[in-house]
């Protein structure tokens, strides 16, 4: 029971890490109709700023106001230079468009940095463990990134839900041609939400850099992640991402957790091991899938078009 | 949410003495010397690239007649390289060598998955259409993994060719050229036959416009399935070879990113378009050797070429050929 | 890819269209990871490996010699790829590195089936000590049983009574775990397989750990995952609590990042830095002034992977063709290792000691110490069923 509650809670974590990225990548689908591969390229960027912005200053915290702030800026230099070029195009013209800025992307940390990786250390207070409930012990910095992520989505729901900007946001996700048509400059919003995407998808590189990787490349699995989140959750949504990245990352989590040894009453320890997390990462899909057939629009579709 | 492209229907392949027939041609040429080249040499390692080249060639051209005719933008083809790859070697592994088992079964499988694929997916369309077959690619990348008795993560080892009893020998490379060589102008010519015939003029108007050909009274779902399917097939046929020419397998084959890679080879080839795939795997895979000679950092000049002939480009390099700009 | 400029002058020569018959070089492959987290393990054996050439004048037998390394990215499909391509395109005499079992393993039937000389430098399968055994390929490592066994028998010793297993899911963490099941005595009161290499959370591991209270905790994580799990380990508030006993987890590419967590955890390996011989002496002494680092293990076998092979061109004066006189040179081991000498099983596995190390704080650096030899002139236990004969 206390090890199931412990799987919840990095189950959890794992959500809150992929609606930071879904929550971007939603945005730029929702309202500039963008397929963006290179998502997953800004998530590492931002892991690797925050390396370098960690030796350069000596402080956790320094490097990950310092790389959150390079990631935006990252992001809009992109869409500047680069992406926006791809709007109105098909969908297929993004694909192919991002896939090479995700090949570019990596080469050119490979060139930066050096092919070896890096890590972020964490700081010496959260190195500990604490005991959340009487013999449950929890990793102190996974607790950071839980309440650091759910801060951020807080922020991010006051932001969309209660500011002008925010209001131009969910119009534009609903129906583009309207605001267009209402006068709103565009190209700056367009600039700037890329630029917010960035910017999330960074901060969650760098949150999970101490305890995963800073590596050439990182993005490609939890990117193809954070599609289905969109996927499931309705393209545009947040709420809907927010639903979905918990849904997506308890499934992973747990099943990860549990189904090897339930598969271990049949199987031998290693195939019970192997077969275990295909199972789990294949039932992802299938909720994918089953949502794609059964409801297109997703859990809670951004609006009519 | 709709597919929005419209390859515009000059790409629609009609013989004409021009420059593209010229380069195809010469290209063919040169693909049907090239052991001629690799025995006075002695470079076998070029005849390995591009016995490897056809064969992803033949992939491409699989997704090119769903893709580039069909107007169905597939994210998971990779998925059918590795299910006629995996027939070939786990069939090995049980220790049933004959190619006449195998390849047919590797065939089957494909067409099998395609149908279940097909028919849940068809409906969809756009971008959702994209992520189900990806969706469905990575379903079964993670059932590879999870195949523990055939190595899983690690991949399978094929220790020997596809037998097929004394009437042809895999294990000679300059046959299992031709042979790949022969497969991919067959199947080239399958697919010209079909959308040259009343089934390809019903799927290309699917593609320009769906509702119009309802409107007339055709079961365009009946036939984007049987198209998918055969799509399908050919990919697992390409898989079978491949299996064969690597002696290995393993669920990277799978990976959404080599389904990418085929995007690539298709759309930098020319969408729609013959022998669009097969320049298009030259092409992409020529790219990756060559830059990889010249430069320790080849993608920095890969990937933003792909995304300048996403803006750019949009008939591919047959587009380019036919000095057509677009847009 | 991480190639020198030679192999780039190989390169042009194969666009050019090349008959390159009679040269007089010794061509070298060398496949083993230089990208991602495990890059450190890959530039320690290519340093190590360019140290030994410079320690021969960079002539093996008396002939120049060309490298060409090539990254094999940690996984088997691209391993095979890129050894494929040093076979078929750059031609070479010779082929080592391999760290990965399983890269290992996919690029066998390649190699063997081409008749090239391979001196495995690293990875152990298992396989290739049994029934996939090859007069062509000669492993200067071990086999992924005998450094396991070595630590049971620790373990007995040390009267561990029950212990909790943890491995990654690929050829050589089964062969790690059932390794130590050789030996150990005890009992087993857990067994988990982590996906690899790219799970490197284990906290779902470390939980159902500490859940079974068992002795003690026994790991395998080579490279980068073994910083993290120590790491974790001790985030977990594991360390002090319940001991753990490792392979492979803990060497001088981990410890500049671990430092102090890794203090007092004990290890089993057939080589420690301070082994007292004259060739060690020399390598580590040399290595350190060279690259201001400090050799590890899989640098030391990657050392004695070019005594290896020159023994052998010297042997045949020269004459690469001579493959029969080659392996016949190369099975008598006839050269100073660096973790003194030793001789090869029929299965060409050596049959070597196994010494305990342990991290000592010295100043302020870490270090690792040999405190005791655990076992002598071990020999992995597939021998029998590789049906090759020295000497034959």
């Amino acid at each position: 029971m206390l090890y199931f509650i412990e799987q919840c809670l990095n189950g959890v974590q794992l959500g809150m890490l992929l609606f930071l990225l879904a929550a971007g990548l939603t945005l730029v689908f929702g309202i500039m109709d963008l397929v963006n591969l290179a998502h997953g390229s800004l998530y590492m960027l931002g892991a690797y700023f925050a390396a370098t912005f960690a030796i350069l200053t000596g402080s956790f915290v320094a490097a990950l106001v310092l790389a959150v702030a390079a990631s935006l800026v990252a992001g809009m230099v992109l869409e500047v230079v680069a992406i926006r070029r791809l709007y109105g195009r098909s969908h297929l013209d993004h694909v192919l468009g991002t896939f090479g800025l995700l090949l570019f992307f990596n080469e050119l940390v490979r060139l930066i940095w050096g092919p070896a990786g890096m890590t972020l250390p964490l700081p010496p207070q959260m190195l500990s463990a604490v005991e959340i409930i009487p013999g449950i012990y929890y990793p102190m910095y996974r607790l950071v990134i839980i309440l650091a992520t759910v801060a951020v989505a807080a922020l991010l729901y006051l932001m969309v839900m209660r500011t002008r900007i925010g209001m131009l946001i969910r119009a534009g996700a609903a129906n583009r041609e309207m605001v267009a048509a209402l006068g709103v400059n565009i190209n700056l919003l367009y600039t700037l939400v890329f630029g917010l995407g960035a910017a999330l998808a960074g901060f969650a590189g760098v949150m999970q850099a101490p305890i995963l990787t800073v590596q050439i490349g990182m993005g490609e699995n939890i990117l193809i992640l954070a599609f289905v989140v969109i996927i499931i959750g309705g393209i545009g949504s947040i709420r809907g991402a927010f639903v979905a990245s918990l849904i997506v990352g308890l499934i992973d989590t747990l099943g990860r957790a549990f189904l090897p040894d339930m598969l271990h009453l049949a199987l031998s320890t290693n195939a019970a091991a192997t077969l275990g997390p295909a199972l789990s990462s294949m039932s992802i899909y299938m909720l994918m899938a089953a949502v794609l057939i059964f409801r297109p629009e997703g859990l809670f579709p951004a609006a009519s078009r | 949410m709709t597919a929005s492209f419209d390859p515009p229907l000059e790409h629609a392949p009609v013989s004409r003495l021009n420059g593209r027939t010229a380069f195809i041609v010469v290209m063919l040429a040169t693909l049907a010397l090239l052991p001629v080249y690799t025995t006075l040499t002695g470079d076998s390692f070029v005849m390995t690239l591009f016995t490897r080249v056809l064969i992803l060639a033949l992939g491409a051209v699989s997704l090119n007649l769903i893709m580039g005719y069909g107007g169905m933008v597939s994210f998971g083809h990779a998925a059918y390289l590795g299910i006629g790859g995996y027939a070939v070697g786990i069939l090995a592994k049980e220790g049933i060598g004959s190619g006449f088992v195998q390849w047919p079964v590797a065939i089957a499988v494909s067409a099998l998955y395609a149908l279940v694929v097909g028919v849940l997916s068809l409906r969809t369309r756009g971008v959702y259409f994209i992520m189900i077959t990806l969706a469905f690619a990575q379903m079964i990348y993670y059932v590879a993994i999870g195949l523990e008795r055939y190595g899983g993560d690690d991949g399978l080892t094929i220790y020997q060719r596809s037998g097929f009893g004394g009437l042809i020998d895999l294990n000679n490379k300059t046959v299992f050229y031709y042979l790949c060589f022969a497969l991919l102008m067959a199947g080239i010519y399958l697919v010209s036959r079909l959308i040259n015939s009343r089934f390809g003029l019903v799927i290309r108007g699917t593609r320009s416009n769906e509702r119009r050909m309802r409107a007339i009274g055709f079961p365009t779902f009946r036939y984007k399935l049987v198209c998918f399917v055969i799509a399908g097939a050919l990919c697992g046929l390409a898989g079978a070879l491949l299996a064969n020419h690597t002696s290995f397998i393993s669920p990277a084959l799978m990976h959404w990113t080599r389904s990418g890679d085929l995007i690539v080879m298709v759309v930098l080839g020319g969408l729609g378009s013959l022998f669009g795939p097969l320049i298009g795997a030259v092409a992409f895979l020529l790219l990756e050797e060559v830059l990889s000679r010249v430069t320790e950092y080849p993608d920095l000049i890969l990937g933003p070429v792909l995304l300048l002939v996403a803006i750019y480009l949009h008939g591919g390099i047959e587009g380019l050929l036919q000095w057509r700009r677009h847009d | 890819m991480m190639r020198r400029a030679i192999a780039a002058a190989a390169a042009l020569a194969l666009v050019a269209g090349p008959a390159m018959a009679q040269q007089k070089t010794v061509k070298i492959g060398f496949v083993s990871t230089f990208s991602g987290p495990t890059a450190a393990i890959g530039n320690d054996m290519r340093n190590a490996f360019e140290l030994g050439l410079d320690h021969l004048g960079r002539k093996l037998g008396g002939l120049p010699v060309e490298v060409v390394y090539e990254d094999d990215q940690q996984k088997p499909e691209v391993g095979v790829q890129k050894t494929r391509k040093l076979i078929e395109s750059d031609k070479v005499d010779f082929i080592s590195g391999y760290i990965w079992s399983n890269v290992l393993l996919a690029s066998l039937k390649t190699l063997v089936d081409s008749k090239t000389m391979t001196v495995d430098a690293n990875a152990g399968a298992s396989p290739l000590s049994g029934a996939l055994c090859s007069p062509y390929v000669f492993s200067i490592s071990w086999n992924n049983d005998q450094t396991p066994s070595a630590m049971g028998l620790y373990m007995n010793q040390k009267g561990v009574k029950t212990a909790f297993l943890i491995g990654p899911n690929y050829a050589a963490g089964k062969d790690m775990l059932a390794g130590l099941k050789l030996t150990y005595k005890g009992q087993i009161v857990g067994e988990e397989y982590t996906r690899w290499p790219d799970q490197l959370d284990f906290s779902a591991e470390l939980s159902k750990a500490r859940a079974a209270k068992p002795d003690a905790i026994y790991v395998f994580y080579p490279g980068g995952a073994g910083v993290q799990f120590i790491t974790q380990y001790v985030q977990a508030g594991l360390k002090g609590q319940i001991p753990l006993y490792t392979v492979f987890t803990i060497d001088e590419l981990s410890l500049p990042r671990l430092k102090d967590l890794a203090v007092g955890i004990p290890g089993a390996q057939e080589w420690v830095n301070d082994l007292p011989n004259e060739a060690n002496k020399k390598f580590v002494a040399d290595y350190i002034a060279k690259y201001k680092s400090r050799p590890s293990f899989y640098g030391a076998q990657s050392y004695d992977a070019v005594s290896l092979i020159n023994s052998a061109v010297t042997a045949v004066k020269g004459d690469l063709t001579d493959k029969e006189g080659m392996r016949k040179e190369m099975e008598k081991a006839n050269f100073k290792s660096v973790r003194g000498n030793f001789k090869f099983g029929n299965n060409h596995i050596p049959i070597q000691n196994f010494y305990l190390q342990d991290v000592v704080k010295e100043g302020d650096d870490y270090v690792l110490k040999t405190v005791a030899t655990i076992v002598k002139d071990d020999q992995d236990r597939f021998h029998d069923q590789c049906p090759m004969k020295l000497g034959q």
